[in-house]
């Protein structure tokens, strides 16, 4: 199991840039599609929304990626004093 | 029982149910704003809109879940410093105010943007409101529940955001009802907000007579508060790996299972299979009031079990059963098809005349009441736009289903199929709040808890209704397209809690 959660850890890394990559061409693909004017500005702000939340989220998940291949979650914390350690 | 067990029994009973209503009011204020979205997309955007406007709502109404996890930063930040009991005093005020208020702001064609704009603010505050109301009503009920009960009594804090979202529906009903369908729609939408404020008044006065809770007493009367929550929750490595564990493994997954499950399978139903408005709230009513009892079940029984795999399963059964009970919500509702076999009766047609907005094109509406044999009702609009600035105009042509109502098995099939849905959102939910209390120290739990709790439920989870309808656009696809945004959401976050999270209960959050 330890090797399984290390080594997705590299999925996880990869994830999240991916997951950034096809939100951009997701956006441009639907904001070029839009007719121009207010459909067009209504579908640039709520994609730009959407990337703008998801940016820390997906970098968060590279993180845990990160944190995963160093083995941190092979030992949980079980008590405050491991978390304060 | 003796007289202490007894007076332990009696005190987390009155901390519960102080907790439980002024969080099932917070939830009452945000949900009754996603029950009315078209009607409010009706009122802030110029009438011809459509589509855009829905979306334009649904940004607002996401816009409320996304400030979520900053209310939680702020507000989290407070509770670990000044306490428990003020900060979410706090939250309810701010909550309670801004609800008012958007009852109150003029419709679009008062005020023209100013409208949309000032709902927005409004919203947001909510938002931030919320985010700091939920993780110091979990922390302060787990904090009074005595050991090897944290499940079962944190899971009542649990049923609130369910009992918020039946109450607000309940209003909503009983004011259409009562006011009728266009009264409702020019005017009487705003009464559910105005009515949160006396819901509000009494919510504060019995929480203006509760006590701190004795873990934070006990830890500020030894010196021990964080002088950093923020800084200690995020920048230290051990705690910020749960936090993401947290996400990645549980909150995200359960964020999506309770949006799709109680709301965009009322939208769904709704705005795609054009169910009637009544009908189908009806239909999540019924659905709720049958699932709610095993919020409680689902959190009592994690105490025996372990939270985990409970979790895991409600989250495995969403993503295997999500595409077959949307394709019945379809098919049960093709009276498209279904009339071409078995149409009854057709009401005598009702023609409207007008001129399409800002323009001289004509508009010809030609409605039918239609009764199927198997005793479904629906209307079918017939809609004629004729071109007035061309020589040899080709009319357009457009048909509309709407206000279609079911009858007999496929109804009850319905109301089984959501509260399947509800179910499953009983399990991913009952259990959680002990789950995040147990994962962290005091000195930084509300902090700690409420931003993986606001990330996973108001950004993964609150944008269920604005992605799958977004997706569900696309040039290409189906119906069902929406789906693939929770379907996969759950499955990651299924794969990673069930690798990465252990199924411990720890019995002490004194530390």
């Amino acid at each position: 199991m330890s090797a399984l959660k290390k080594y997705l850890g590299i999925l996880w890394m990869l994830l999240g840039p991916v997951i950034i990559i096809f939100l951009f061409m997701q956006a441009s693909e639907k904001i070029a599609a839009a007719a121009e004017g207010i459909a067009r500005t209504n579908t640039t702000l709520q994609w730009s929304i959407i990337i703008l939340i998801f940016i820390p989220i997906c970098a968060g998940l590279v993180i845990f990626g990160l944190y995963a291949w160093q083995d941190e979650y092979n030992h949980l914390p079980e008590s405050a004093s491991d978390l304060n350690g | 029982m003796n007289s202490a067990e007894k007076n332990v029994t009696q005190n987390i009973t009155q901390v519960i149910a102080a907790s439980s209503l002024g969080t099932l009011i917070e939830w009452y204020d945000f949900y009754i704003f996603g029950s009315l979205a078209v009607i409010i997309g009706q009122q802030l955007f110029p009438s011809d809109a459509g589509a855009s406007a829905l979306i334009n709502t649904l940004a607002i109404f996401a816009a409320g879940f996304i400030v979520r996890p900053f209310g939680a930063l702020v507000f989290g930040r407070l509770g670990d410093l000044i306490g428990r009991k003020y900060t979410f005093l706090l939250t309810l005020v701010l909550m309670g105010g801004s609800t008012f208020l958007i009852g109150l702001i003029p419709s679009y064609s008062s005020i023209g943007y100013a409208a949309p704009i000032l709902v927005l603010i409004l919203r947001l505050v909510q938002g931030l409101a919320l985010g700091g109301e939920y993780g110091g009503a979990a922390t302060y009920v787990a904090e009074h529940a005595p050991v090897g009960r944290r499940g079962f009594f944190t899971s009542w804090i649990q049923t609130t955001a369910t009992l918020g979202l039946f109450l607000s529906l309940g209003v909503i009903v009983l004011t259409k009802n009562l006011l009728g369908a266009k009264a409702f729609a020019d005017w009487g939408w705003r009464i559910p907000f105005l009515v949160s404020i006396l819901l509000v008044g009494v919510s504060i006065y019995i929480r203006m007579k509760m006590h701190e809770s004795p873990v934070f007493t006990k830890l500020k009367s030894e010196g021990k508060i964080s002088a950093n929550p923020l800084k200690e929750s995020f920048q230290k490595r051990a705690n910020f790996k749960m936090v993401l564990l947290a996400l990645f493994g549980a909150t995200m997954g359960q964020g999506v299972i309770w949006y799709t499950g109680q709301f965009y399978a009322q939208s769904f139903l709704e705005n795609t299979c054009k169910l009637d408005f009544n009908e189908s709230r009806y239909i999540l009513l019924w659905a709720i009031l049958f699932a709610t009892p095993f919020f409680v079940v689902f959190g009592s029984w994690s105490d025996r079990v372990g939270r985990k795999w409970i979790m895991l399963t409600g989250m495995l059964l969403g993503v295997v059963c999500y595409r077959p009970i949307y394709q019945y919500f379809l098919d049960a509702t093709n009276v498209k098809e279904m009339q071409k076999t078995m149409l009854q009766t057709t009401s005598e047609p009702v023609v409207e005349r007008g001129l399409v907005k800002d323009k001289l094109d004509s508009l010809v509406t030609t409605t039918v009441s239609k009764t199927l044999n198997n005793g479904m009702t629906f209307k079918e609009s017939t809609i004629v736009i004729t071109p007035e600035d061309v020589l040899e105009p080709i009319p357009e042509v457009q048909t509309v289903i709407k206000d279609v109502t079911l009858t007999g098995q496929s109804y009850i099939m319905v109301i089984v199929l959501v509260f399947f849905q509800v179910l499953l959102v009983t399990m991913v939910y009952g259990p959680i709040a002990a789950f995040l209390v147990e994962l962290f120290p005091t000195q930084i739990r509300y902090t700690s808890m409420s931003l993986p709790y606001h990330i996973g439920n108001g950004v993964f989870g609150g944008l269920v209704p604005f992605i799958a309808t977004l997706v569900a656009s696309f040039a290409g696809s189906t119906p069902l397209s929406g789906l693939w945004y929770p379907i996969g959401i759950a499955t990651l976050s299924f794969i990673i809690g069930a690798i990465y999270i252990d199924n411990k209960v720890d019995n002490n959050v004194m530390d």
